[in-house]
């Protein structure tokens, strides 16, 4: 695919952004920076260490883990174990949001739970304090499930937080306490922390609920965290549709629906690079099958409907999903043509999260707008280039830091949904059944992408291309705002979406439209600037008479 | 209800914070190192650390708040930091050319052992420092006090590293200033201005953090002490500290190093603590106050006098940090309010003692707490038992202002959710107006949406 908007010489921009550095960091980056080809997808070097002092978009392990995969359960006391700042910076800043069912349902997502690690737990270790910690949150509140949190200096005193929270557990009996060493510097970004987060809750949640659900077509929703709402949009087609869900992971979700998750015939996957873990370990041990979808864009949502129908492969089903597509479109395709003309053209750079990036091109084409260029922030090479370059990934030091639990089929409960011949006629359908193809192949050719991009290197980037949009997250919001071009939170939505399905992409469309289009960029120059503030002779004094 | 699990009985807990009204020093040390000019703040720590603190702060100001980590990995962990940090200042220098590298550590580096002035001692011999900049430190160990004593280490690390006597005595005073907005540093230099008074204002966040829309992102703004004006201090006549907590070990500091004397006042927010400010500043300056400030002064007590009914009696429960929350509440016995509930998570007797002192004789019942244990968990409970007419606090209250139907005005950190705490400052006499407005606002807007319909009333 070509794109028809010209692009700057991009191996020319790519020495741009490498000029400035120190040679080592120079080389480093270089392998980061790619141009793109869709047709061979060339190697990009991702999910390596930053360099220091780069100034990264990146966060930690403890962020991937407690705020990103566990965070949005709503009936889960977190306590995070540790000094009072990780557990504060986490409070409510990722917008999960949660609907309990009635006002009794628990709901702690509003809370803020620490130990708040002092001087003399650091010296003489904080198990104890932990301990009294977790006691006091189970008499206060009486929770189905406490989970801890481990942060930076815990891991260096040797504080046992599984065997702190194992011993508790026993005690409660009725309280399933579990721990997490997802400390800030394990892994090189939060992706280790989602890792983490997969192998805690595969171990210690899923499974322990056998209770079956006469409902058709049951599914689990993996990778959507409800950021503004998303999940809320998604239930509601689902729903229509006919499908059940069984669970999601783990936006608006309950430790009861988790733990009955084994008992779907489907894992859907939306955010591939936090969640891509769970979907190969229940699959491992309980046969469930999973499928990337998107439902991120009109068309995507589409799609992925079709995709889910044409999996359960019931005519009923299929004929729903399109009934419901063709009642929910003329509103979507009303909205879309009115903003067309005035979007139609313009340019995009994304560069954010480890799927967001990805997901939020087909909203951009659905604008009829080019996205030239993006990258992750904490992705791995497969959300790049596709999981067929799994096997050639070379596992560094970093990495094998991270656990990889090995699953086993389960001797009761493993039961595959479809047959090795089933899968693959599905596939052949065109069913990202159990893969996923990356970022690059949907991007134009001479498009830039960008591993783990720095501050430096975006200003440059902006400073050559002039987007009309730039999308990041809070930490570059002003900054790029400060040169002129409106960026567009993909973590935190700018207080808005929900963005996925037919509602949300309307609701992005909008949203684009209004900050691409908005007056105050043509404001930003004062009258007398713009006259050369009396210097060039364009202005004369005059006197105001009466 | 959002905050549906918290209880009316209050029990001691040892182990357990629940929603904290603090956090840690890191993110004070970034903050105060964003006052000095052509500074960069750097985390030695992890990534993740660096990225809270920026997010935090930037949602506060909705500015850049541009800050470089040493990105440790476990690697890092084991084997000490010393060499991310080393490679950090070299990208730093050659990317972003500072003049300025603020370096303050996190727990992580700090349960590891790692030395700072070492590592620093060890950039300059190596040379990787370049000729004519500098990299300064604190140390800011998470687990030890809150955001503001992260602050307060990292504005003492700037008088200790920089200020040099000349034996020349300068007609200048410095001006420590506390944790407060940009705004509030504008306004106190306005005011030292119009008292006729040579001041060096250190830290100062104005024209940082507040910067105009030019179309060009300044990476460094224009704003923040030099280090021109910082080696000074060392010759001026007197330090003025702005807060016990925050401002006090760089005023200590710098009488240490340069033996210039000082004298801790609270941070002039309301009428009495702008009053100590105006006769301290004139004293140290040696000049008169002028009419234009007896007038704003006079102003403010107009105001005072001619809502007093609104204000009589009214219940506030506040939570914050401990110096703006001293002069606040003597502020609120000003206005002939009743402080009833006070909850600061920041540890350190300065703040008990003084509270004790404010309240003793004219709020004896109040209930105050700071330190482990005072959290907002508990100021909630405390509100439950006893309900208050005004929540004043960071943007965290908003949670139980709703949950307990009371008109709550944000003020303190973090506020994420409005903005105007950067640009109209709260200190000073105009500072103590506006805070008096937006409470009698919140009160006022109370009165009118429960006013029954033959009680509403036009004139207020």
């Amino acid at each position: 695919m070509e794109a028809n908007i010209h692009f700057p010489d991009p191996s020319k921009v790519r020495e741009e952004l490498i000029q400035k550095y120190p040679t080592k960091v120079a080389k480093k980056r270089s392998k980061s920076i790619i141009v793109n080809d869709p047709d061979l997808i060339p190697e990009v070097q991702a999910n390596v260490r930053t360099v220091p002092g780069i100034i990264t978009q990146r966060g930690c392990s403890y962020a991937g883990c407690k705020g990103v995969v566990l965070g949005p359960t709503r009936d889960i006391v977190n306590i995070v174990h540790g000094p009072i700042g990780c557990s504060f910076y986490a409070w409510l800043t990722r917008r999960n949001q949660t609907r309990p069912e009635t006002l009794e349902d628990a709901n702690y997502i509003p809370y803020c739970f620490s130990t708040d690690m002092q001087e003399e737990n650091v010296v003489f270790g904080g198990e104890k304090k932990l301990k009294v910690a977790i006691q006091e949150a189970y008499d206060l509140f009486h929770p189905k499930s406490i989970a801890i949190f481990s942060t930076c200096p815990v891991g260096l005193i040797g504080d046992d937080v599984h065997a702190a929270s194992k011993e508790m557990r026993e005690k409660f009996g009725d309280c399933n306490v579990f721990g997490f060493s997802c400390e800030g510097y394990r892994g090189v970004s939060q992706s280790a922390g989602h890792h983490i987060a997969n192998n805690g809750v595969f171990k210690h949640m899923v499974g322990r609920n056998n209770t079956p659900n006469e409902g058709k077509f049951k599914i689990n929703l993996l990778g959507e965290y409800n950021i503004g709402g998303d999940a809320f949009e998604i239930e509601r087609i689902f729903e229509k549709v006919g499908l059940t869900l069984i669970s999601s992971f783990s936006g608006n979700s309950t430790v009861g629906q988790i733990e009955n998750a084994h008992i779907a015939d489907l894992n859907v996957i939306l955010c591939h690079r936090s969640i891509n873990y769970m979907g190969d370990m229940m699959e491992t041990k309980y046969g469930i099958p999973w499928m990337k979808v998107n439902f991120v864009g009109a068309d995507s949502s589409a799609k992925s409907l079709r995709k889910i129908a044409e999996y359960f492969g019931d005519e009923e089903l299929k004929a729903r999903v399109e009934e419901v597509i063709a009642e929910e479109m003329p509103r979507v395709k009303a909205i879309i043509e009115e903003i067309l003309p005035r979007t139609t053209g313009k340019t995009a750079m994304l560069f954010v999260g480890g799927s967001r990036a990805h997901h939020y091109q087909d909203l951009f084409t659905e604008l009829g707008m080019t996205t030239v260029a993006a990258g992750y922030e904490f992705a791995h090479r497969d959300d790049y280039e596709g999981r067929d370059v799994l096997p050639k990934i070379k596992v560094d030091a970093d990495s094998k830091n991270i656990e990889e639990l090995k699953v086993v089929p389960d001797p009761e409960l493993y039961n595959p949904r479809k047959t090795e011949a089933e899968l693959a006629e599905l596939k052949e359908k065109g069913l990202e059944i159990n893969g996923y193809s990356g970022m690059m192949k949907q991007m134009t050719k001479k498009s830039l992408v960008v591993d783990d991009l720095s501050h430096y290197e975006s200003e440059k980037l902006i400073e050559i291309y002039k987007p009309d949009i730039f999308c990041a997250g809070i930490k570059e919001k002003y900054v790029v705002q400060k040169m002129g071009v409106p960026l567009k939170q993909l973590h935190s939505y700018d207080y808005g979406g929900p963005y996925t399905g037919f509602v949300g992409a309307t609701n992005f469309y909008k949203d684009i439209d209004r900050m691409v289009n908005n007056p105050v960029w043509k404001l930003i120059k004062a009258p007398w600037e713009k006259a050369g503030n009396g210097k060039s002779g364009g202005i004369e004094a005059s006197y105001v008479t009466q | 209800m959002l905050l549906r699990h918290t209880s009316t009985e209050v029990k001691e807990r040892e182990g357990l914070t629940i929603n904290p009204a603090k956090t840690c020093q890191p993110i004070g040390a970034m903050y105060a190192a964003l006052g000095i000019h052509g500074c960069l703040p750097h985390s030695h720590g992890s990534q993740g650390c660096c990225s809270y603190h920026r997010s935090t702060l930037t949602r506060h100001y909705k500015e850049p708040v541009m800050a470089a980590t040493s990105s440790f990995t476990e690697g890092a962990s084991v084997f000490g930091g010393q060499a991310n940090l080393l490679a950090a200042i070299e990208t730093i220098f050659a990317v972003y050319d500072p003049d300025i590298i603020a370096v303050h550590s996190t727990c992580l580096s700090e349960t590891i052992g790692d030395d700072l002035q070492q590592i620093t001692r060890k950039a300059n011999d190596d040379g990787k420092i370049p000729e004519g900049k500098h990299v300064i430190f604190a140390s800011t160990p998470s687990f030890i006090g809150s955001h503001v004593t992260g602050y307060a280490n990292m504005v003492a690390g700037m008088a200790d590293q920089f200020t040099v006597s000349t034996g020349e005595k300068k007609n200048q005073i410095n001006i420590i200033a506390g944790w407060m907005e940009p705004s509030d540093m504008r306004e106190i230099k306005r005011i030292s201005q119009e008292l006729g008074v040579k001041i060096v204002l250190f830290p100062d966040t104005s024209d940082v953090l507040d910067a105009p829309m030019t179309g060009k992102h300044e990476f460094y703004p224009k704003g923040g002490t030099t280090v021109e004006e910082l080696k000074s201090t060392g010759d001026s006549l007197s330090s003025l500290a702005l807060g016990c907590i925050s401002a006090e070990p760089a005023a200590i500091a710098l009488e240490k190093k340069c033996k210039v004397p000082f004298e801790t006042l609270d941070i002039p927010i309301g009428l009495s603590a702008t009053d100590r400010f105006i006769m301290a500043l004139s004293k140290a300056g040696s000049v008169t106050v002028p009419d234009t400030i007896t007038a704003d002064r006079g102003r403010l007590v107009d105001v005072m006098a001619d809502m007093e009914q609104y204000l009589y009696g009214k219940k506030v429960a506040l939570f914050g940090d401990p110096d703006q929350l001293i002069p606040l509440t003597e502020f609120l016995l000003d206005l002939n309010m009743k402080p009833v509930h006070i909850v600061s998570g920041t540890p350190g007797q300065r703040f008990e003692k003084r509270m004790h002192q404010i309240l003793e004789t004219r709020a004896p019942g109040t209930n105050f707490k700071n330190g482990i244990g005072a959290d907002m968990f508990l100021l909630h409970q405390w509100m439950k038992n006893e309900p208050v007419d005004l929540l004043i606090g960071n943007t965290y209250g908003k949670y139980m202002a709703r949950d307990e139907d009371v008109p709550f005005i944000r003020f303190g950190f973090p506020i994420l959710d409005r903005i105007g705490h950067s640009y109209f400052p709260s200190v000073g006499y105009s500072g103590g107006l506006r805070l008096l407005e937006k409470i009698l606002t919140a009160i006022l807007d109370r009165q009118d949406r429960d006013a029954l319909e033959e009680k509403f009333e036009l004139v207020m």
